[in-house]
């Protein structure tokens, strides 16, 4: 599946992070070394509450670890960039903009026949043609959902990061979510951070599945899932994977 | 009528006018019962609207009375919204602000009176500084409020697309508090109604206002007070109903809990 010489895209080492909290402080993210490739799909998976969201922030740029470093094609991060953009479980859209506005919210620099031709690009991609007048208000939170992740990769990010981006959705809808992603990412190869907790989830998306312990989270345990696209949810191959991780998760819950 | 089953057109009309009617019933009894010789019956304030309409003085008044709003709300909304939104947006100036603009804000627009007549005269400058004064709080707590209950995920995804300060003031914070914002223009606007009666009773001569004190001041016709009154009250709803069509505009009406 992945070629032998691979970029690395994103590289995190020794990435601690306290929280002061009423005079006491929290530690949230303990010695995170981590080395991500470019076009690479990860999932990070976790106990709730272990700091998976917060390790994605700061992938992001928007928390300044306090240890360690973050690094992006070699380079320090130092803030948010609209070369990797974040998306999040839900109200993420703008809803006083239209399905049209939000796509084009990160285009204001392109000239007016470009932007449109890229917003109509993306309303295909996501497939909401017929609603790119329609707010949000009025747009189910499946549809949300492809907008937001339209709204991100219409800025041509290197770099997703998404925050449990189906974990508001009812089941089925989250089924049809997770081939749409991943029809997306075969065809515009960005690297994807993808942040859960369904395990399901992670062993049908991911290349690597990250594994993060309860708070302090550490890493675990990476597993890398080889089964190529589309994946077949009721193989023995698919099915060994997601015990061995269950069972790893299992031991990350108690741990 | 159970208040699950939904009303049919006619009794959407049928029991507000019952309502109304009942009233106007007492009103008219209690006055023929009591034997008041000062209070007037709805049938003599009928005709005494009729003779202000007949005259053309009620629509210089309506127009001086308008003409005083607007300007007053104007210069409310033209200064209190970017105090407000600066105020939200910088957290340590609101600080330093806040507890003058809070002490200022339960003071009564109409004990400002006598100030008003100090430094502007009798006139129509020192009643559109009350209605300035009345609307002018409202406005600036609205957007202050408005702009720091932004959620904290627009303001991410706006830096995330790369936007600057200014931009994210423009292009998210604003629009993202526009809805608070406008019911704070709203109650300051009801406000600035209730305050400009008052001040043109004491600081001008002309106006609605006016016209309840001069009604009742020459020849104690009350027929005329309680009609100005009335269309007080009529032209009050007409504009706060006016305002609420603002609510409906699409960019906005997420805002609002319209169902769509």
């Amino acid at each position: 599946m992945t070629p032998p010489v691979r970029d690395v895209k994103l590289r995190m080492e020794h990435v601690g992070m306290v929280f002061e909290r009423d005079g006491t402080s929290v530690s949230v993210l303990e010695d995170i070394n981590l080395e991500v490739f470019d076009g690479e799909f990860i999932c990070l998976v976790g106990p709730s509450g272990c700091g998976k969201s917060t390790l994605l922030n700061v992938m992001g740029g928007f928390l300044p670890p306090t240890t360690g470093s973050l690094t992006i094609d070699g380079a320090l991060v130092h803030g948010p960039d609209p070369r990797r953009i974040l998306v999040f479980q839900e109200h993420g859209v703008f809803p006083w903009l239209t399905v049209e506005g939000n796509i084009g919210f990160g285009l204001s620099k392109l000239a007016g026949a470009e932007r449109d031709q890229r917003i109509a690009h993306y309303i295909q991609m996501v497939r909401l043609q017929g609603f790119e007048k329609t707010y949000p208000s009025d747009l189910s939170g499946g549809m949300k959902q492809r907008l937001q992740v339209a709204r991100a990769l219409a800025v041509n990010p290197d770099i997703l990061y998404l925050d449990e981006p189906f974990g508001a959705l009812d089941s089925i809808t989250r089924l049809i979510m997770r081939g749409e992603l991943l029809r997306i990412w075969q065809s515009e190869r960005r690297t994807i951070i993808f942040v859960t907790h369904d395990v399901d989830e992670a062993v049908q998306l991911a290349d690597r599945v990250v594994v993060l312990s309860s708070r302090p989270a550490k890493i675990q345990d990476v597993f890398t899932i080889d089964i190529p696209h589309p994946r077949n949810i009721s193989s023995a191959q698919y099915l060994a994977h997601r015990d061995n991780l269950l069972k790893k998760i299992g031991l990350a819950y108690t741990a | 009528m159970s208040s699950l089953s939904t009303p049919g057109r006619w009794e959407k009309f049928f029991w507000p006018l019952l309502a109304a009617a009942l009233l106007l019933a007492l009103w008219h009894y209690s006055v023929l019962w009591t034997r008041t010789q000062i209070f007037p019956s709805p049938r003599s304030v009928e005709k005494g609207l009729a003779e202000l309409l007949r005259n053309h003085v009620l629509w210089n008044d309506i127009r001086d009375s308008l003409r005083r709003v607007a300007i007053g709300f104007g210069t409310a909304a033209a200064i209190g919204i970017p105090l407000g939104l600066s105020l939200g947006w910088y957290p340590a100036a609101n600080q330093v602000l806040n507890p003058v603009l809070q002490i200022l804000r339960p003071i009564s627009p109409i004990a400002w009176i006598p100030i008003a007549i100090v430094l502007f005269g009798i006139g129509d400058h020192a009643a559109i500084f009350l209605v300035f004064l009345g609307a002018f709080f409202p406005i600036v707590v609205a957007c202050v409020g408005g702009v720091s209950n932004v959620p904290s995920i627009f303001r991410r995804a706006g830096r995330n697309f790369g936007l600057s300060p200014a931009q994210l003031l423009a292009r998210v914070v604003f629009p993202a508090a526009l809805p608070q914002i406008l019911i704070g223009l709203r109650i300051a606007l009801g406000i600035a109604w209730l305050v400009v009666v008052a001040a043109e009773m004491i600081a001008v001569d002309s106006g609605l206002g006016y016209l309840v004190i001069d009604s009742r001041n020459s020849g104690k016709r009350y027929d005329l007070v309680v009609a100005a009154m009335l269309l007080i009250g009529l032209i009050g709803l007409a504009l706060d109903i006016g305002f609420r069509r603002l609510e409906k505009i699409r960019s906005v009406r997420w805002g609002f809990g319209h169902a769509s």
